[in-house]
């Protein structure tokens, strides 16, 4: 298959290219320099961008899939017949798998990683990532309040960590190390949590400080592609920013491996907060967007509040246990054995309350604040801020200093006097909106032949129905959501998946995972030891705990060369 | 007032989701139009007519239009989904889903009408002169927030789990009401012949009346005193009645029940 792009606007912020007009060449699945006798799409007066590249959202696994089982009421809302190439489907904060893939689809995404994958529910998340059409995938793998990882780092022997975590993103077809209010969740087996840095966790006796130090350092020797992702303590609570900042701190506990971050903070939004009860509730991003701005081993995701009706669900079960006693309404819990303790509860962001107010200025105080875009990702954190198909309203608020006026407006006042949202008059350009919800990720995750258009890329491309010349975002904000939110091509591995905004075809992607060898007698003793506490703890036979490739669709392992002896 | 008439003819063996049938679609449609509106059986997607017998004459505006199904429909569901003005006459039985998201207009079943029916109301008016099967007036599967407003009158009985949900609006069971009645409820009024047990269980707000007799009362109800000709929203009930506040299992509970019947 060969194809040429014509004559569009081009994005390209790896490339350095910033909406100059020219041609995209695409042969056999990759970008190319040139190409004879392809067939031409005609762009002019179009937008185009490298495909979307999600970083943190929830569309697969044990706590989606409980999301989808506790609200049927959340999927009538939202409701597809079948057509001729996709699937009958439904859901809106809780979407189904088919539905997940053909929405991202039509924003031009062409890769999603799931934000969090405890190992034990590894089998069932790649079944359900089996069944989202349309994007390349991966999944982060808990692992801040495993067993293993607490026991190897409290006695010191990091060789051994960075060994079980290798072994485990290999069982578990597992592609970055993922940490969930470390400590926190296994503290919540004992219906405790922890609250600072330094509460040691109940019987393992190691702090949320020693856990995250340990897996940076874990993260860095192994030299994986992505960073640890890390969702930091004290979610949602008051005052919280304080232990954000002071985790931040512990990103400089190793050098990174490669060029990026050694701590990715996600949906940053949710651990920006000051005051000190509900009534103070108030703002502090900018005194984490000035630390962001004065490190270089730290970025963040912003994990943006849109207002209306969705699902919460993390593997922070403490967090929504408590959220749930806030509400009221119906929630959900399990506790995964040696690993994590996940939860779910619905959550409605009012414009009414003071608090989600709040919440929504917060995010996009973050992305307005950090300088550099490729220190702030767009997320949603989806659902848990709201469905990520809310993307191009957030995109039009980052491009608009009106439209966040005019929205200020219809929100509650403590927006405005908790917040400094309403002092900044930044917009995003083409530029930064290609970087922040493509580029940034796939440079944090290390993913070389994503997020950009330059040769030897894979031919993942948006093209959107917008013509830079003639547009002002900052006026034509509605303009801007309009057209974000379904393109007028969607190229995934040179194949047109999306054309008008309607799906034209359905493809099964890739599914990336991190295949990391440790030196061979490091992985006998680990063996040995995970022998006999699989016969002892765990409800499966350690022969039957990892995920075998069948199970993913196009499996592709990412080589890691680690040295680790 | 315009008139359309549907005379059912065949009805499958199994639901026939008809949610077309409301003056909202009617109204400003030709005749046939309205023939060929989509209807599902099955996985398979037909048209009205190829259930029922169009005539009558289509209004220009839903609160000008008068449907009457003449005859029993008793697989055919969702009748009046979430209509907003206008009148619908079912001059025997229908199935699930009557009146279901309905804000406004009014639709009278003069027999039996099946589950759900009044299902998350918002406005207007349901009137069933038969029974009423479980879930009338609930809220949909897994929702919290049930019914809102309008007013659901069932002359006959009515199932389980009656106003699951209530949030606002009226509705009164003339006969008795099954297991559950007012489950969850947090506002509104559920007035009832009789009822049977587990009458207004997690209920946080508004108002249950049972004018006859509670077979089983939950022991998670105080009781307040006798109270004469007692008096809920817009409406009076006449005579003595018990009063009692709950359920006390939820926290601040603020729930009213009167229990007509000393026995
Ligand atoms: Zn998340």
């Amino acid at each position: 298959m060969k194809l040429i792009l014509k004559n569009g606007f081009v994005y390209d912020p790896i490339n350095g290219i910033n909406g100059e007009r020219m041609d995209i060449c695409i042969q056999d699945g990759k970008i190319v320099e040139d190409v004879e006798n392809g067939r031409i799409i005609d762009c002019s007066g179009k937008l185009i961008m490298p495909g979307g590249v999600e970083i943190h959202s929830h569309i697969a696994g044990g706590k989606v899939n409980t999301g989808r089982i506790m609200r049927p009421e959340d999927h009538i809302k939202n409701v597809f017949p079948k057509t001729g190439v996709t699937r009958a489907a439904n859901g809106y904060s809780t979407p189904s798998t088919f539905l997940t893939g053909y929405l991202y689809s039509k924003l031009g995404y062409t890769c999603a990683f799931t934000a969090a994958m405890p190992p034990l529910m590894a089998r069932h998340t790649h079944e359900e990532l089996h069944d989202i059409p349309m994007l390349d995938k991966g999944a982060l793998t808990l692992m801040g309040n495993n067993w293993f990882v607490m026991r190897y780092l409290k006695r010191g022997d990091v060789e051994l960590a960075a060994a079980f975590a290798a072994w485990l993103l290999r069982a578990a077809k597992g592609y970055a190390i993922k940490v969930v209010n470390p400590g926190g969740g296994e503290a919540w087996g004992w219906g405790r949590d922890v609250r600072s840095l330094d509460d040691p966790v109940p019987h393992f006796d190691i702090t949320p400080r020693e856990i995250i130090s340990g897996l940076v350092k874990v993260n860095e020797m192994l030299s994986l592609p992505h960073s640890i992702h890390l969702h930091a303590n004290n979610l949602g609570r008051v005052g919280n920013y304080v232990t954000t900042l002071e985790t931040m701190e512990l990103a400089d506990g190793a050098k990174p491996a490669r060029e990026r971050q050694t701590v990715q903070l996600t949906h940053v939004q949710f651990h920006s907060y000051g005051g000190d009860s509900w009534r103070t509730f108030a703002s502090e991003a900018e005194s984490i967007a000035k630390a962001v701005n004065s490190k270089d081993n730290v970025i963040v995701d912003i994990g943006q509040v849109v207002f209306g009706d969705t699902t919460t669900m993390t593997a922070d079960g403490p967090m929504e246990y408590y959220l749930s006693s806030l509400t009221g309404l119906k929630w959900s819990n399990r506790n995964i054995e040696l690993e994590t303790s996940p939860g779910v509860t619905p959550f409605i962001y009012s414009k009414h309350s003071p608090v989600s107010s709040v919440q929504w200025a917060v995010g996009l105080e973050l992305a307005l604040h950090i300088k550099d875009p490729f220190n702030v990702l767009l997320t949603t954190d989806h659902p848990n801020g709201a469905p990520f198909f809310k993307y191009p309203t957030i995109i039009a608020w980052l491009m608009s200093a009106k439209y966040r006026e005019e929205t200020m407006k219809e929100v509650h006042r403590a927006a405005q006097r908790n917040t400094t949202l309403a002092t900044i008059d930044r917009e995003y350009d083409f530029y930064e909106i290609a970087t922040v919800t493509r580029a940034g990720q796939a440079k944090s995750l290390g993913l070389e032949e994503k997020g950009h258009l330059g040769p030897g890329a894979d031919a993942d491309v948006a093209v959107y129905d917008i013509n830079p010349e003639e547009v002002d975002p900052g006026r034509d904000y509605r303009l801007i959501e309009e057209k974000f939110a379904r393109t007028s091509y969607t190229i995934k591995s040179g194949e047109v998946l999306v054309k008008d905004g309607e799906i034209v075809r359905v493809v099964n992607g890739r599914t990336l995972y991190v295949d990391a060898q440790v030196d061979e007698s490091l992985e006998r003793e680990l063996m040995r030891d995970l022998d006999y506490y699989f016969k002892r703890f765990y409800s499966v036979n350690l022969a039957n705990y990892p995920v075998q490739e069948v199970y993913l669709t196009n499996p592709t392992p990412i080589k890691v060369e680690t040295g680790v002896r | 007032m315009k008139e359309i008439v549907l005379v059912p003819r065949e009805q499958p063996d199994y639901g026939l989701i008809a949610e077309c049938i409301s003056c909202d679609v009617f109204a400003g449609r030709s005749l046939e139009e309205i023939e060929n509106l989509p209807v599902y059986y099955g996985n398979r997607r037909g048209k009205l007519a190829d259930f029922f017998d169009v005539s009558g004459e289509v209004a220009g505006r839903a609160e000008e239009q008068r449907i009457i199904i003449d005859g029993n429909v008793t697989k055919t569901r969702w009748i009046g989904r979430g209509m907003s003005a206008g009148e619908i006459v079912v001059r025997g039985s229908a199935d699930m889903y009557v009146g279901a998201w309905m804000s406004g207009g009014r639709i009278v079943v003069e027999g039996d009408a099946g589950a759900f029916s009044g299902m998350q109301m918002r406005g207007g008016e349901l009137h069933i002169i038969g029974n009423a099967g479980d879930y009338l007036g609930c809220s949909y599967r897994g929702e919290w927030r049930g019914m809102s407003g309008g007013r659901i009158v069932v002359d006959g009985n009515a199932g389980a789990e009656v106003g699951q949900n209530l949030n606002g609006g009226v509705i009164f069971v003339r006969g008795c009401v099954g297991t559950f009645a007012g489950v969850r409820m947090k506002k509104g009024l559920l007035v009832a012949g009789s009822a049977i047990d587990r009458v207004g269980a997690q209920m946080v707000g508004g108002t249950i009346v049972v004018l006859g007799k509670v077979e089983r009362l939950l022991p998670s109800f105080d009781f307040k005193g006798e109270v004469e000709n007692p008096a809920a929203g817009d409406e009076k009930f006449a005579g003595r009645f018990r009063k009692y506040t709950g359920d006390h299992a939820e926290r601040n509970a603020k729930g009213v029940l009167y229990v007509g019947d000393h026995g």
